[in-house]
């Protein structure tokens, strides 16, 4: 039969391919990709190329017409090219040579969705004891630093508490301003209906001390410091840094993790504070504009209504979420593998992980502060 | 006609800063014959290369493309000129988040449109043409040996059939029997595909087996392209060491 491109016919169960024009993976468009199709009506057992029409080939084009072999696992019949240059032949040859079964394709199977949920559910379970490991391993290299508090790298600490502290402070307290702005106006609506407008400087206290100024905080740095400690250390880890690290004889959780665990306890308190007196400072400004509740008025209220107890309840949680932060970004961060892939789903792990592990933590510490009455 | 070479760089200036890198060289590829360039740690091999394949930007000169000027082109020309031109980097820099199969399907599915199934028959047959076996297909570059990632990488550069071929140290961290044969795999690669190859290389048995030409970079120049044998001859106290040395073979 004759086909553009080509010209098929059998003779003495030989297989004659008469082949014209270019085959290179410029030219394969349908006709020619439906070479091997067209094969199958014809009965044969060699094959015998024509080349002398052809004027281009490359592999692409030579796998095609090798795909008249009939390539089995077991064996490709014979073949001969005739009128051919020496080029066409060798490249014929290697591309022969090259051709096997091709391997099956991997398909999705109904029951994928199981197995997922499957594997979801084992690495969860997983991921969380694993974490508490690396929790306990901290513990142990805390104790280990306590009684030597001249090993602890220092100099990597501070240089830390500037990276995770005093480089967050502008947006930690922007975001506290208009946390506590809005809760304020959200006071001053509810509360002047009853006549008691006076309360929203309790509001605004409680609110802002006990829990917004410590969630937003370890959000924040949840998001900021810990995707970053993920990748530098993924980073490390994927250029055997970590390896090197090992061999010199250093340890890298006292290299690594410890130092940012450190600088996380020391500086999330520290913005928290920070954090705190500027949600005060924005409701303080809001019950002065819209109530004409005087600043004198505010705080004298303040510090009768609210107290310094719940500044201590709000400040007291934030060292744990550092450890909690410091550690998970620092495990994922070790966990990466030889993949980029790896490296950008650990980070994504670390940061869900993490403002998980915070929200959770804020949770039991509701329950405990409620049984302890304060 | 005259005939143009597959690469000619000409009077390439390239400057770091106030550093000179190359310095009115000149380099060309003879058509069908491996070219290999030599030269010490830092001599600007890799810049060399690099400059080749445009990514980085001469001060002065130009590089020509059997006889055209990589600047001159149109975007359309440029397409088809990278398109003939594969390149293997030092470490095969498959693409870490494709499976091998989708790294050596890249170029492919880019330029064409073919069906899956065709597609994965012609990547089945790279991979065994560079000595992998198809099973490699579905794994990831990270769980491939240094050699076997050099090849994949191999696989991918040759996807497109390209006319030139630019290996940057394909011999450097194999062991020398898996270096030996990547030599033969690209000698019997460079026959059949009808290939010019301008190679990289620190590795002396490589540019004995292989090398139709050497070049040699010193002082911010090409000093010599010829034979091996010649340039083993050349005057200069850098090649007398690099090819008279302790480590040499030509003793």
């Amino acid at each position: 039969m004759i086909y553009d491109k080509y010209k098929l016919s059998v003779k003495d169960k030989v297989l004659l391919v008469d082949v014209t024009g270019s085959w290179t993976i410029k030219d394969i468009d349908n006709d020619i990709s439906k070479f091997k199709a067209n094969l199958d009506t014809y009965e044969y057992e060699s094959v015998q190329y024509d080349f002398l029409k052809l004027n281009n080939l490359d592999t692409a084009g030579a796998f095609i017409l090798s795909q008249a072999l009939r390539v089995n696992p077991k064996d490709k019949c014979d073949w001969i090219i005739c009128n051919s240059d020496e080029g066409y032949s060798t490249l014929m040859k290697l591309v022969i040579a090259s051709i096997s079964c091709s391997a099956s394709d991997k398909k999705r199977r109904w029951y994928d969705i199981l197995t997922n949920i499957g594997k979801g559910t084992d690495r969860f379970f997983y991921e969380l004891v694993e974490t508490l490991a690396f929790l306990g391993q901290f513990f142990m290299v805390l104790m280990h630093f306590i009684f030597r508090p001249q090993k602890v790298r220092w100099k990597s600490v501070v240089a830390l508490i500037e990276e995770i502290g005093v480089n967050a402070v502008p947006i930690v307290m922007t975001l506290c301003f208009f946390v506590g702005a809005v809760i304020a106006y959200m006071g001053v609506n509810l509360l002047a209906a009853f006549g008691a407008s006076i309360f929203m400087v309790d509001l605004v206290g409680i609110s802002v001390l006990r829990e917004l100024a410590p969630i937003i905080v370890a959000v924040l740095v949840a998001g900021r410091s810990n995707s970053s400690f993920t990748a530098q250390i993924g980073a490390m880890k994927m250029r055997q840094e970590i390896d090197a690290l090992k061999v010199i004889g250093l340890d890298a959780y006292e290299t690594l993790v410890f130092p940012r665990a450190l600088a996380c306890i020391i500086a999330l308190p520290i913005l928290t504070f920070l954090g705190m007196m500027s949600g005060i400072f924005s409701g303080m400004l809001i019950a002065w504009m819209t109530m004409d509740i005087s600043p004198i008025l505010f705080l004298t209220r303040l510090n009768e209504a609210v107290g310094i107890e719940s500044f201590w309840v709000g400040l007291v949680k934030t060292p744990f979420f550092a450890i909690v932060i410091a550690i998970i970004g620092c495990r994922q961060g070790l966990a990466v593998s030889g993949s980029v892939e790896s490296l950008g789903s650990r980070t994504t792990q670390s940061v869900v992980q993490s403002i998980f592990a915070v929200i959770a933590l804020n949770a039991i510490f509701a329950i405990l502060f409620y049984q302890m009455g304060v | 006609m005259k005939r143009y070479h597959p690469v000619d760089a000409k009077g390439i200036t390239t400057k770091f800063g106030r550093k000179f890198v190359h310095k009115d060289l000149n380099f060309h590829a003879e058509e069908g014959k491996i070219t290999g360039i030599v030269g010490g740690s830092g001599s600007g091999k890799s810049v060399l290369m690099n400059t080749m394949l445009g990514l980085i930007e001469p001060q002065c000169g130009e590089v020509l493309f059997n006889g055209l000027s990589r600047k001159k082109l149109k975007r359309n020309d440029i397409r088809e000129l990278n398109n003939s031109i594969g390149v293997l980097f030092q470490g095969g820099a498959l693409f870490s988040s494709l499976t091998i199969l989708d790294n050596i399907l890249v170029p492919l599915r880019e330029y064409t449109n073919l069906s899956e199934q065709l597609l994965r028959g012609i990547a089945s047959m790279k991979i065994q043409m560079v000595g992998l076996t198809s099973e490699a297909l579905d794994l990831y570059p990270s769980e491939l040996s240094g050699g076997m990632r050099k090849r994949a990488g191999l696989a991918r550069a040759l996807a497109l059939d390209p006319k030139l071929l630019f290996l940057d140290e394909p011999t450097a961290g194999l062991d020398p029997i898996a270096a030996h044969a990547f030599d033969e795999l690209i000698l019997s690669l460079k026959t059949s595909m009808d290939l010019t190859v301008v190679m990289v290389t620190h590795d002396l048995d490589s540019l004995l087996n292989t090398c139709d030409k050497v070049a040699v970079l010193i002082n911010k120049q090409i000093a010599i392209i010829d034979s091996l044998h010649k340039v083993a001859q050349y005057d200069n106290p850098w090649v007398k060491e690099y090819f008279n040395g302790p480590r040499s073979r030509f003793n």
